[in-house]
């Protein structure tokens, strides 16, 4: 469409920012800082740019770019964007900047740090952009890599393990991932998303893996899901998470749960249900309970933490395993006389919402308790704290809006996700939308436990000396999340609109082939 | 591409004149080193400019050389040889700049070196079987000098074990030949008048004669149960001996399998198809997972060679378009990525640190020491593991996609061999670079509580060289269809096409 091509701009900037931190050496630390910060930016610019041109009603990839790349394997390079990317990109955009600032002082080496940090950007974007499994996948794997050594070297005391087991998992599920995509290129000779989706939607695809073996299909399905079910990660695959987010860094951390477990859903929407609507359906009651498993589970288990970071990753499996109850809903109802696409549109579209959101609630709260870990010394246990509302009233306002968004009230806009996926689950699927208000529960109670112990009664534990409220710096990371928080619980449909239209071709063409 | 056989020549003579040098000082010796070496490899890259891309081998130079016996000094090159010869190019040069310190006899250290290198471009280049077993001996004797004289750890008993099993390994690589040979008639050791000649044996015979060749060449290939020799051979080597051997002379084994015993009976390839596959994929596994369990960062390196040439050889035994392509492109990739590894352990970490025991190196930890290392070590790392953007990445995808087509379980196998790789590199990079100085479990080396520990600093002709390997990996992690247009059009040749037909159900 037009000539400049954007999206190569949105994923590479980050990486040529890269490039520019690792060539000058000798940078010192302010100026790291503000170059790392400014190539970050770009992100969020080039995504309002895109807006600026993005039409909304259209349902097809747009700003599609697309050039011969490998003959031999039948590869190209093919971006694209739909409402879907578009909203990953903004998330990440929004996210990125935010955890840099959140880093700002109290990484050493910000260089490094900042380099690290940027390659992680890219990445992201890459894989919320791509369109072909060749670069796809490049861009998969290779987010691992500084995300590893941001865990590792700037990561607490028990970093080095869990940064190992992190990677470790992620690239076990990778490794399936990986071979059912080889038996998928070995049945059809392309590994074009765009072609590859509308072999799924007609059967050819399972067909021709069928040729093998009528066992073929299913066992390259489960694969492919493996892959996914690690990043998000889907109970029960999510022991590598509480460690890895708990380890990692405050800002890194943020941008782990905001954007990197969001990879797994896009997988799972990109590319598992098109790919594999048959045996996605015919799986979906096993992993319906396993959504379920993460969401009532996750929220049991954040309960009994007492270390808060500990506590937010596990909120995070609680969340995440919504988007994919959603999905799974759908998925089990297809195919069923009497649904209705509404009940679809709804659970996808709160689906995408609980994707959005999730981000800027768990990444906020994150940043809240680095924050508190940081004026505590590197304490952060649920019983550190006491009171700390009466010493620093701006942050505990801000952490706590942060909080009733995540769990979900009404005006702010975890509502709006969770409250479309609850209708449409509850359309498609009854009993599992019965069992998940469970989660819902144990979440406004370890929720509000939080804000009991740390911020109410009388100033005790760290909070009970000097505590300081937020500075500049912590204001200008927590207030574009806040304010969107509100401006979105009030205003969804500035999100909706950009994915409406797909959502509505989703839901009206749901069959098996 | 009249030019190919002269690296052969231009390396004998650069190996006579470093000799010569070397009487006068080793800074001669090593220049002529370099020059030579950069001169054959710009040599390979300019015939590679000219190069047409088309089936069967494309005849240099073929004269008549013992009439009696038939025998033709043939030399001809396709997109296969061609690949390779480019990556002993590579290998050659990065070898030389990361021998830079050797001080003691340095003129004979490279002349060796530069005949190894001769006895490589040979194997390659040779278009009839006897010419390139010559070429094949040629290359095993100067490997021993260099580990026995230059070595490290153990090195007289690696040497010995290296060199018998080579020993072995083309014992019965002649011995199918010469009964080939002789069942032809004694026409000649041409690659067709061999297969011709095998064609007419009974199917047990032509069996057992596949047999012969293919293990012999195998074990140079490291294909398990036969793979011992490598990882101690690759320790005891100095480093541009292990570079070069890990890196290109075990591809001469899997060329040969690829080149002469592939081609020379059909019927016995289809017979040993399946255990050929599962050694390899079973060598892809278990030498991985001896990786993991070293405690010597060299040993990981050496066993996870072995592991990616199980690779190679998984992609030869699946025998189609695919597979093989993708096994030739794997030579080329763990040529680079090995001979990288190698450079990094032996060079940069071990003349410094004279450790190589993961325990020590943890308690230093060498990021901070030798920050340069430790990225190349992560990059190299990163590439071995097989994540893509690096050349393993299009290799082991293409491998895995034939082998799938041929049996799926070879390639679930196989794939289980990616996450052995990434487990054990990881292991060697957390341990081995990003230690940190609480976890030693023992005191700190001696001497290292007086003063902290300091190493020079990684010199120019090493990064030049570190430089030159990474800039080829991700090149060709890129852009495969380099490679791949050379290699694909060389496997429509109507002999390898017979053997991958036989490998076809």
């Amino acid at each position: 469409m037009s000539s400049i091509p954007v999206l190569s701009l949105v994923i590479f900037v980050p990486w040529i920012g890269a490039l520019v931190l690792a060539s000058l050496p000798r940078l010192g630390e302010r100026a790291s800082r503000v170059l790392a910060l400014a190539f970050s930016l770009s992100t969020i610019a080039l995504a309002i740019a895109c807006l600026g041109s993005f039409e909304c009603a259209s349902t097809g990839y747009q700003f599609v770019e697309r050039h011969n790349w490998i003959g031999a394997l039948n590869v190209h390079y093919h971006l694209g964007l739909d409402g879907l990317s578009l909203l990953l990109v903004l998330l990440t955009g929004l996210l990125s900047p935010a955890s840099l600032l959140a880093s700002w002082r109290r990484v050493r080496d910000p260089r490094f740090f900042g380099l690290l940090f940027l390659l992680l950007q890219g990445a992201a974007l890459g894989v919320f952009l791509a369109l072909d499994f060749f670069h796809w996948f490049i861009f998969w794997e290779l987010s691992l890599i500084p995300a590893y050594f941001l865990i590792k070297l700037w990561g607490g005391s028990g970093a080095a393990r869990a940064a190992y087991q992190f990677v470790i998992y992620t690239i076990g599920g990778s490794a399936f991932l990986l071979l059912g995509f080889v038996a998928i290129f070995a049945a059809t000779g392309t590994l074009d998303f765009v072609q590859l989706a509308s072999l799924g939607a007609d059967g050819t695809l399972g067909a021709r893996l069928a040729t093998l073996g009528s066992f073929w299909p299913q066992a390259v399905f489960l694969g492919v899901f493996l892959g996914f079910a690690v990043k998000v990660p889907l109970f029960p695959f999510h022991t590598w998470l509480p460690p890895a987010y708990a380890e990692a860094p405050t800002g890194v951390s943020m941008f782990l749960t905001g954007v990197m477990s969001k990879m797994g859903v896009y997988g799972f929407l990109r590319l598992l249900w098109p790919l594999f609507p048959g045996p996605l359906h015919a799986a979906a009651v096993p992993l319906l309970w396993f959504a379920l498993g993460g969401a009532v589970l996750g929220a049991f288990a954040a309960m009994r933490q007492t270390d808060l970071k500990r506590m937010i990753a596990y909120s995070s499996v609680n969340h995440v395993s919504y988007c994919l109850l959603a999905l799974f809903a759908v998925s089990a109802a297809t195919g069923r006389s009497g649904l209705t696409s509404e009940a679809a549109a709804a659970a996808l579209s709160g689906a995408l919402l609980q994707m959005f959101n999730h981000g800027l609630s768990a990444g906020a709260l994150f940043y809240c308790a680095g924050v508190l870990e940081t004026r505590a010394g590197g304490r952060r246990g649920l019983g550190d704290f006491g009171g700390v509302q009466s010493a620093a009233p701006v942050f505990a306002g801000l952490c706590g809006i942060a909080m009733f968004s995540s769990l979900g009230l009404p005006g702010l806009n975890g509502f709006i996700g969770e409250f479309l996926i609850f209708r449409g689950v509850w359309g498609l699927v009854p009993w599992a939308a019965a069992v998940a208000c469970l989660g819902l529960f144990a979440t406004a109670f370890f929720l509000l436990t939080f804000w009991q112990r740390v911020f109410h009664g009388p100033r005790a534990g760290a909070a009970a000396g000097e505590f300081a409220d937020l500075a500049g710096l912590d204001l200008a990371v927590l207030c574009p999340p806040v304010a969107l928080m509100f401006i979105l619980g009030v205003l969804p449909q500035i999100l909706t609109r950009l994915f409406n239209p797909l959502i509505t071709m989703w839901a009206n063409h749901l069959s098996l082939p | 591409m009249s030019l190919l056989p002269w690296t052969i020549y231009l390396s004998l003579a650069g190996a006579l004149l470093a000799l010569a040098g070397g009487r006068r000082s080793a800074g001669t010796a090593r220049w002529v080193a370099l020059l030579t070496a950069a001169g054959a490899w710009i040599l390979t890259l300019l015939a590679a400019t000219r190069f047409v891309p088309g089936p069967g081998l494309q005849t240099l130079v073929d004269a008549s050389w013992i009439p009696s016996m038939g025998v033709r000094y043939h030399l001809a090159a396709d997109g296969i040889s061609l690949t390779l010869l480019v990556l002993t190019g590579i290998a050659a040069t990065a070898g030389v700049l990361f021998s830079w310190n050797i001080e003691e006899r340095t003129g004979e250290f490279f002349a060796l070196f530069l005949v190894l290198v001769a006895g490589v471009y040979g194997v390659f280049l040779s278009a009839d079987a006897l010419v390139l077993f010559i070429f094949y001996e040629v290359a095993i004797v100067p490997k021993y000098f260099l580990i026995a004289n230059w070595g490290s750890t153990n090195r007289e008993y690696g040497a010995m074990k290296l060199a018998l099993y080579s020993f072995a390994g083309s014992s019965m690589v002649l011995a199918g030949l010469l009964w080939a040979y002789a069942v032809g008639g004694g026409h000649g050791f041409g690659f067709a008048d061999l297969a011709q000649a095998t064609a007419g044996l009974s199917r047990h015979q032509q069996i057992a004669v596949f047999a012969l060749v293919f293990f012999g060449f195998a074990t140079l290939a490291g294909i398990f149960p036969l793979h011992t020799w490598a990882p101690t051979g690759h320790v005891a080597a100095p480093t541009a001996a292990s570079m070069l051997l890990a890196g290109v002379v075990m591809k001469l084994g899997a060329y040969g399998c690829l080149r002469v015993a592939l081609p020379l009976s059909p019927v016995g390839f289809a017979y040993w198809q399946a255990p050929i596959a599962w050694l390899a994929v079973v060598g892809i596994v278990y030498a991985g997972l001896v990786a993991l369990m070293q405690e010597d960062l060299k040993f990981v390196i050496g066993y996870s060679s072995v592991s990616h040439m199980g690779f190679v050889l998984l992609g030869l035994a699946a025998a189609n378009l695919q597979a093989v392509s993708g096994a030739v492109l794997q030579m080329f990739s763990h040529g680079v990525i090995a001979g990288l590894l190698f450079a990094v352990v032996g060079r940069m970490v071990y003349d410094r640190t004279h450790t190589r025991k993961l325990a020590d190196l943890r308690a230093m930890p060498l990021y901070r020491l030798l920050p340069f290392a430790a990225a190349v070590f992560v990059v190299a790392g990163v590439a071995s593991m097989g994540l893509p953007g690096f050349s393993g990445f299009p290799a082991e995808l293409t491998i895995l996609i034939g082998a799938w087509k041929r049996d799926p379980a070879w390639a679930a196998v196989a794939a289980l061999g990616v996450l052995v790789a990434a487990a054990f590199t990881l292991r060697a990079i957390q341990l081995g670079f990003f230690g940190s100085k609480e976890t030693a479990q023992q005191p700190a080396p001696v001497g290292a509580a007086d003063h902290p520990l300091q190493f020079e600093p990684v010199s120019a002709a090493e990064k030049i060289g570190a430089l030159l390997l990474i800039g080829a990996t991700v090149l060709i992690g890129l852009r495969p269809d380099l490679l791949l247009d050379w290699i694909n059009p060389a496997l429509q040749s109507p002999l390898l096409q017979a053997a991958l037909k036989a490998g076809t159900p």
